[in-house]
Formats: C-alpha cells, structure tokens, sequence
C-alpha cells in the first residue's frame, strides 16, 4: 500500500539545512493499522504529510498505491483527519461531510446514502442536521473521520485526531475506530503521541526519533485483530508499550 | 430597558450643553442690537434672544427641531411630502447616489480583493495603488470628476455615484483581502487532500469564512459612500440633495437649514450603517459565525 525507500526531507532555513525525515524506508501492508509514535521533531507528522502530498520530498523514493503521492491525491486514494475537526460552521454535520462528496462529483442521491451510512459508522446517526456548535469535541472529530470515509478511499491517514481530547473520549473514541477498521477494511496510518493508544490500535508500532528525523525501531504487534478496551492490563500488551518506550529512549539519548 | 437611563442622561447632557453653547455663541449678536436700539437686556430677555435668532452662529435645538419638522412631517401633512423643499426629497437624492455608489464600490472592492488574493503580479503592486487613492483629500478630486464627466455628456446621479464609489471601495478591498485569506492553513491542506480546483475552494471555503469581515468593511464603506455623495453634490451648483442644502445653506447664513440637513445627513447614515448591522446578525448567526 505504502512503501518509502530511502526517503528524505530537508527543509532550508535560515539556520542551515534542518533534515526533517532521512533515509526513511517502509513497506505498509494493505489492512495494517500503523501507529507512528515519537517525540515532536521527529517528522511523523512530516511523513504522514509526505504520502499525501502536502509536503514534497527531497529525497528517495514514496509510493501510494504504487502511484506516487501526487497521483494518489488527484485520484483522492486517501482520507485524512487533521488534528483539529475543522468541519465548518455554516454547514450541518450532514453538510460537512457532503463537502469532499460534492468536491468530487458524486450524485445528490449517491451523497445522501453515504452520509447515512458513515454517520452510522461513527454512531451519529440522528446529528446530520446539527451543526458543529451544537456538538461536543469528541463528536466533531467523529464527524471529521466520517467525512474522511464518506468517499472511496483505501487509506486513512490521520494525524494525531485525538490529541486534543481527554483521556475518557479518547478511550471511547479508539475503541470505535478499531470497530471501524475491522468492519471497513481500510490501512490506516495513525500519528499519534501516546504509547498505550499506539499499542492498543496498531498492528504495527513505527518508533521514530528527532534530528535527523528516522525511524528506530518498528515492532510488529502480537495482539489479536480483536482487541476489547482490558487488552491494556495483559502482559503481552504491557511488553509491547515497553519495546516501544526502549525505541523511545535509545532514539532520543540521553535527553529523556 | 436598563440601558435607557444612562443614555438619556448622556442625550439631556448634550443637550444642554449645546443650549448653554448657544447663549454663549449668539450672545454678542443680541447685545449689540440692544446697544443700537439703545437699550440694556435683563438676563432673561438676552438669553430667550439668543435661542430665538434667525441666523444665530448656533440655532438652539429646538429651532433645528422645529426646521426639520417644517421641512419633513408637516409637508407631509399638507401633501407635499416630495417638493422640492422637502428635506425628504433632499434625502432621497442623496440616498440613491449613496446607494448606487456603495453598490459600485463594493463590487470594485470584492473584484480587486479576489485578484490580489488569487494573482501573485496584482497581489504585490494593486495595493499600493489602492493606498494612495485613498491619501488624494476627496474634496480636491470630487469636482474634477463632475466637471470631466459632464464633459463626456454624464451628468446626475452617475458622477455622485462614482464619488461614493471612490470613497467606499477602499474598506471593502482591505476587509476582503484579510476575510479571503482567513482560512487557515489546515482548511487549505483539506481541500488539497480532497484535490479541489480554485474554483471549488472559493466558493466552498474562502468566500463563506470572509463574511464577518466583508460585513465589518461594508459598515464602513456605506458610511464612507454617504459622505461622497454629500462632497459630489457640493461643486454640482446646489440643485438638490442633502450636500446642496448645506452649500445654500452657508451661502445665505441660514445656519438653522445647515444643522437641520446635517442632522438628516446624520440619522440616514445611522440607519443605511443600522440597517447593514442587521443584515450581518441575521446572517452571521444563520452560518453559525456569530
């Protein structure tokens, strides 16, 4: 689904040269669920932006879909949910997830059955004609992953979505995304700064580490598909998030 | 209810003072016609004489009242509501100058905004321009515009008009180049993940988040346009309009007819401002900005 050969970023500042991603080489698998997890700097959301196309790279080789970023954006291959909901204002929950919907042409009858069914997805059923002041956080995020699924794309890409929530929603809102993944069938690549939602969501845990920013490690996670909320208490669950912690730790030096 | 008294006493205060302005200004004028008529005014009769004056320096508020009165809801009255008199006929004249030059204005403000937001070239040199237009005093180029449009056989509403224009599309540009570039960069990055064409993303994104402040900028362009039409009717002769009044008014001394078109000048612009503030809460509460 994805895979990145030697790929490097340099961005050119007025300090010199700053390597936001170096010799970065991955394969993604279609259905995985891939957490990238490691300290700010470390240029996962660098990556993530990198397979979408909103940033180029300046070096080695990425490929989505086997088609590079460029073409998988134009033939919209992807989905991604920033971390903030950005659904606007002026339009009903319904209506913001009819945006990508009527961006990308499909018919007024087709756009009405999939909000349905992505509202249901994300157990919004009945919100498609609230607007987005009328929800809570959590809620907004929901609808802003619902939009990003309301067309047809294989990959999710998403971009610390829950960092700006509590740790109760979040909890309830990893649950859910799990469900979906399982009954959608999608690869989701999932930046995020927390090392029990990595090990709880994941069926691979990329480890990355700043300056330059590369991968350390990339653990292949032991946990079954289905993973109910208590997997976290196991000793299988707690050896990951510790492989994951020493990745951390040997990434970073001395600093942590 | 509860903001009623405070601004009473402010409208009682004022008042006053403009009363206590008057026997202060006009005071000398009733003195001196004493002193010809060989007489001495007691504090009352100086003071009655000066709120009472035909051309006083400053007619005191109910003169004004009592001339806008004359010249609105009494003609009514009588049937002649839009007589050349009539401060309403006056008012309408200046109205649909304003109104045909806010028009104007506002279409030249939103057309320059979307070319220096989208065009790279008018983005770094229409500015400036823009600027300097605003820097030339109004009052210097308003009669240059009348005089070389009746030249090319224009004349009436037209040159008002693109005097309000002048003044008003200046607001309307700055506003709008801030509200159509008010998406943030993550709004932006969605629409490219979603590969949306320019067109696309201004009609769905960059057009909708500029409304608060295109109503901000309108506000002021329409106050701006109210205050081009009075300056465009000043060099038309004095014919009509509210500009004209004043302009007769001040060659004749009738300072009361002055204040009286100044204060009618004043009440439509708080309305036509008035009625623009209603238009953005209806509005802005509708898509859910407010």
């Amino acid at each position: 689904m994805i895979s990145a050969r030697n790929l490097s970023l340099t961005f050119q500042t007025g300090d010199g040269p700053v390597h936001a991603l170096k010799d970065v080489r991955l394969e993604v698998q279609k259905g995985d669920f891939v957490s990238f997890i490691g300290p700010s700097g470390c240029g996962k959301t660098t990556f993530l932006r990198c397979m979408a196309d909103l940033e180029h790279p300046t070096g080695g080789s990425l490929a989505v879909n086997g088609i590079s970023p460029e073409e998988a954006r134009k033939s919209r291959a992807y989905g991604y949910v920033f971390q903030a909901a950005g659904l606007y204002p002026w339009r009903t929950i319904g209506g913001n997830i009819r945006l990508p919907l009527e961006i990308m042409g499909y018919g007024r009858e087709d756009q009405d059955v999939r909000v349905k069914r992505v509202l249901e997805l994300v157990d919004l059923a009945g919100f498609e004609r609230k607007y987005p002041w009328q929800l809570s956080g959590g809620m907004q995020q929901r609808a802003s992953i619902a939009r990003a699924l309301a067309f047809d794309a294989d990959l999710l890409l998403m971009d610390e979505p829950f960092g700006a929530l509590d740790e109760i929603v979040r909890d309830h809102l990893n649950e859910q995304l799990l469900h979906l993944w399982e009954r959608t069938n999608k690869t989701i690549c999932f930046v995020t700064h927390s090392i029990p939602e990595a090990v709880y969501l994941s069926t691979k845990i990329v480890v990355m580490s700043p300056r330059p920013g590369r991968i350390t490690d990339v653990i292949e996670s032991t946990l079954p598909r289905h993973r109910p909320l208590d997997i976290r208490e196991t000793p299988e669950f707690l050896e990951i998030a510790h492989r994951v912690r020493e990745g951390l730790r040997a990434g970073h030096g001395d600093a942590v | 209810m509860r903001n009623l008294l405070p601004v009473l006493t402010i409208v009682a205060t004022l008042i006053a003072l403009w009363y206590a302005a008057a026997v202060a200004l006009n005071a000398q004028w009733a003195r001196d016609q004493a002193a010809r008529a060989g007489e001495t005014l007691t504090m009352s009769a100086l003071v009655a004489d000066t709120w009472s004056q035909d051309k006083p320096k400053l007619p005191a508020p109910h003169q004004v009242v009592t001339e806008i009165w004359n010249t609105t809801g009494a003609m009514v009255l009588e049937g002649r509501g839009f007589s050349k008199r009539s401060l309403f006929y006056h008012s309408w004249i200046t109205f649909s100058a304003t109104a045909l030059g806010f028009l104007l204005g506002t279409a030249l403000g939103i057309a320059l905004a979307i070319g220096i937001v989208y065009n790279r070239t008018m983005d770094m040199s229409v500015m400036p321009w823009v600027i300097a237009s605003q820097t030339i005093p109004i009052l210097a180029i308003a009669p240059m515009i009348i005089v070389v449009l009746n030249a090319v056989g224009i004349s009436g509403l037209l040159p008002k008009a693109m005097i309000s224009m002048y003044l008003s599309f200046f607001p309307v540009v700055v506003g709008m180049v801030k509200g159509l570039r008010s998406p943030t960069p993550m709004q932006l990055d969605q629409m490219r993940t979603w590969n949306a064409s320019a067109n696309q993303t201004f009609w769905r994104l960059r057009l909708p988040s500029s409304m608060p402040y295109l109503f901000t900028s309108l506000k002021v362009g329409m106050a701006a346009s109210l205050v081009g039409a009075i300056v465009g009717e000043l060099p038309t002769g004095a014919v009509a309009g509210l500009g004209a009044r004043l302009l007769a008014g001040s060659y004749y001394g009738q300072t009361i007819q002055i204040w009286s078109a100044l204060i009618m000048a004043a009440t439509l612009a708080a309305v036509l401002v008035g009625l623009i503030g209603l238009i953005q809460r209806i509005t802005l509460k509708r898509m859910g900005m407010a």
